[in-house]
């Protein structure tokens, strides 16, 4: 940007948080964000609506399994071990697919970054939309940028105590709702609900509920952008996944500057289209000031685009001197060139092919997923048994895991040295080639099996040795690789 | 000392006044809530010195106003586990073994005591899952010294054998060697005909030798056949399981010097529900009978 921007005149800019000889540590420095209208805050209120929709409303949704098994459609069961979402039901041996939409949640960020610049930051963080839920509030109660400003110069009075306790109530509240919702997705709903109000939740439940609640009030309503500047280490690298084709919310300073107070009816030659009105650094949640160019403290919201398109359309000059646009084609603009925007570029068709590769990976892994597994533990002590006869045993404990929801037979065999044969405790205790065994609707059964094979089949102090397990009905097998040892 | 401080053109911030190869840093002021977070973890920490335990006192250390300590909790969580498995154990303690077979619940619980039992009392000396050593009789093969089904078991456990309790098993093999009972040639012969058993005779001329010095001197014990007399606890020669070694060397050895194994006797050292549970752990290595 440093060739582009040299030739443009600009002066020491001041921001808001203007320096001079500070003390080590510094008070927050208060920030007053004004009520805006336009595109970008309305798109900003219904993202808001769809996400906190989302999370308020989901838990209650319901989906039917069946009876003994819980009918709320997103659930993470963690006593049972489940995780319920829809028809998909995840067994903790399938916590890979966690993994998996974590990796996909981390790529499409980046992809959307590269592409936009920082609209998580602006339009989609968690922190983001509570604050501006909370400021939307502030605002409901104490009134806009100016009233608030007065009110908090005003010594405290009974009207003032009044504002502010019932701000800081419905916050309270809105805060309780949220860390309400947040154990809704670990319990079922109404059953918590229920708990929660006639006071016999679980002591986890009930501290859970209180860090929701205190920490989205102190975050939202308290530090609010501070965690934006000195918390989050998302907003620390942002940056480097910028390139000259990111779309980020600039100041079109070799059309603003220079700026100044505009008479009307004076020419607007030798001059910029700025005329120093301040409303982008009186929006702007952060209390920036976005003429000074790119910033780590800009969330990339767009208000200040908004606040200014308002003022340009009022004195008839053209619109986004603030806009979201890319350095490439804000250089091209300001040469007067035809801008050129490149959407397919080496970093957005790389994070867009591993998007679709690890969602691929993930949708065949649920399609074809098998519903039953075998885990098989060797004996670690006695390895091996001699017996009378002469013959060898070895001990295992075979775990069978049955992922539906119906009591399931299956047909337990071995793969290994000749004339090997098996018992399992309880079950069946005469050795034979298979058992039958049977396992309860969605667990896992458990059993000690004991498999024998004739000296002379044994040559090896450890032999491969592998665990069939078939579904009498359906067929499916599963197989189970371990040993068999000898002397 | 900071050599040359400049204000920043941009912010406004003065920088620290050092520079590292042209690089130089602007001072920016801490946050004061961040200050604020900082004394509220020392106070924090302040106040677990007071009621946890803390510093080092020469050879003492400052308990803490709380009486919080390790060795207490484990101490009160083992009492409250004895407590929660009273009910079971005093219904172990007062079935038989064959009732505690029968039912599903007390086995589990058995089973499960049991190998703990077995593993802090009787694994130094039988093995992790009772896989035995040379001279340790291994519990999970089909052989027994003295018997399998969980009578025996119990008596064996309860009263050990060849201990000095009044009660224990008994028996001696006699010295066959060191004694002069025999000479080193019929142990030789007794050897190979104890061998031709599991058909391992190297010399059958010897063996055949063996086999009346065997009749006279090793069946009152072992069997005519060599089937061994659990009454005695005679061990079966006629199978492949070998306690010492079945080797020829090894049997000549035997032979020579006799073998003597002691078990303590456990009544006394573990209660009775204790004793129950690891016979019936025991019986269930894949062996009892």
């Amino acid at each position: 940007m440093n060739e582009a921007t040299s030739s443009i005149p600009i002066d020491d800019a001041v921001s808001t948080k203007a320096g001079g000889k500070r003390p080590l540590y510094a008070p927050r420095v208060a920030v007053y964000p004004k009520r805006v209208t336009g595109s970008l805050r309305r798109l900003k209120w219904v993202v808001l609506a769809a996400l906190l929709g989302v999370y308020y409303i989901v838990p209650w949704l319901r989906w039917d399994r069946g009876p003994g098994a819980p009918d709320q459609a997103v659930l993470i069961d963690l006593p049972h071990r489940r995780a319920y979402f829809f028809f998909v039901e995840i067994w903790p041996q399938e916590v890979y697919y966690l993994t998996g939409i974590l990796i996909l949640a981390a790529i499409a960020l980046f992809f959307a970054t590269a592409l936009a610049g920082r609209v998580w930051c602006g339009f989609a963080c968690p922190q983001t939309v509570w604050t501006d839920l909370f400021m939307w509030v502030e605002r409901l109660i104490e009134g806009d940028r100016n009233a608030r400003i007065r009110l908090d110069r005003q010594p405290l009075s009974l009207a003032k105590a009044g504002k502010k306790v019932a701000k800081h109530a419905i916050w309270l509240v809105i805060g309780f709702l949220t860390g309400g919702a947040w154990i809704m997705y670990f319990n079922d709903a109404p059953t918590v609900v229920h708990q929660v109000l006639t006071l016999q939740a679980s002591s986890t439940v009930t501290a859970f509920l209180g860090l929701f609640t205190a920490t989205t009030y102190v975050m939202a309503g308290w530090a609010r952008e501070q965690v934006c500047t000195y918390m989050c280490p998302y907003a620390r690298f942002q940056a480097a996944m910028f390139d000259e084709d990111t779309l980020i919310v600039t100041y079109e300073g070799w059309r603003g500057e220079p700026r100044g107070r505009h008479r009307k009816g004076e020419s607007w030659e030798g001059r910029g289209h700025c005329i120093d009105c301040k409303q982008c650094v009186a929006v702007c949640p952060m209390g920036i000031d976005i003429r000074d160019g790119t910033q780590m403290e800009c969330i990339g919201c767009g208000l200040c685009i908004d606040a200014c398109n308002g003022v340009m359309e009022k004195l008839a000059l053209p619109k986004n001197l603030i806009t979201f646009d890319t350095e490439a084609a804000q250089e091209a603009r300001a040469a007067g060139k035809p801008p050129r925007y490149r959407l397919f570029r080496p970093r957005t068709i790389v994070y867009g092919l591993l998007m679709v590769i690890v969602a691929g990976a993930m949708l065949w892994g649920l399609a074809f997923r098998s519903s039953v597994g075998v885990n098989v533990l060797h004996d670690r002590s006695p390895l091996y048994v001699v017996l009378s006869d002469g013959s060898l045993r070895n001990g295992y404990t075979v775990k069978i895991l049955n992922m539906t929801r119906r009591p399931r037979t299956f047909t337990l065999g071995v793969r290994g040295p000749a004339g090997a044969r098996l018992s399992v405790i309880g079950v069946a205790e005469a050795a034979g080639a298979t058992v039958a065994l049977a396992v309860k609707p969605d667990s896992v059964g458990s059993y000690r099996v004991y498999v024998r094979a004739p000296r002379a089949a044994v040559t090896a102090a450890s032999s491969p040795l592998a665990f069939v397990v078939t579904d009498e009905a359906s067929g499916e097998t599963d197989l189970y690789d371990t040993v068999f040892r000898g002397p | 000392m900071p050599t040359k401080i400049e204000k920043d053109a941009v912010s406004g911030t003065e920088t620290t006044g050092h520079e590292w190869d042209g690089i130089k840093e602007l001072d920016t002021p801490l946050p004061r809530w961040w200050l604020y977070v900082f004394f509220a973890c020392i106070v924090f920490a302040v106040g677990y010195w007071i009621l946890y335990p803390s510093w080092p006192t020469g050879r003492g250390y400052l308990p803490g106003v709380l009486g919080y300590s390790q060795r207490v909790t484990i101490g009160q969580d083992l009492a409250a586990a004895r407590a929660a498995q009273a009910g079971m154990r005093g219904r172990i303690e007062k079935a038989s073994l064959a009732e505690i077979v029968a039912s599903p619940e007390l086995l589990a619980f058995a089973i499960a005591g049991g190998g703990a039992t077995f593993a802090d009392n009787c694994a130094p000396c039988h093995g992790a899952g009772g896989a035995g050593a040379r001279g340790f009789p291994n519990l999970a093969d089909d052989d027994w010294l003295w018997g399998g089904d969980l009578e025996t078991i119990f008596q064996t456990v309860r009263y050990g054998i060849r201990s000095d309790n009044e009660e224990t098993r008994q028996s001696d093999m006699p010295r066959f060697g060191l004694d002069g009972i025999l000479t080193a040639a019929e142990i030789d012969a007794v050897a190979e005909y104890v061998l031709s058993f599991s058909g391992r005779a190297d010399d059958p001329a010897a063996a055949q030798r063996g086999a009346a010095i065997f009749a006279d001197n090793c069946a009152a014990c072992h069997g005519d056949n060599g089937e061994g007399n659990r009454e005695l606890g005679a061990p079966r020669l006629n199978d492949q399981i070998w306690l010492y070694g079945g080797d020829k060397k090894t049997i000549v050895e035997t032979d020579t010097r006799a073998r003597r194994g002691v078990m303590p006797a456990w009544i006394g050292r573990l209660d009775e529900a204790a004793l129950k549970m690891v016979t019936v752990y025991v019986h269930s290595l894949g062996g009892g009978e």
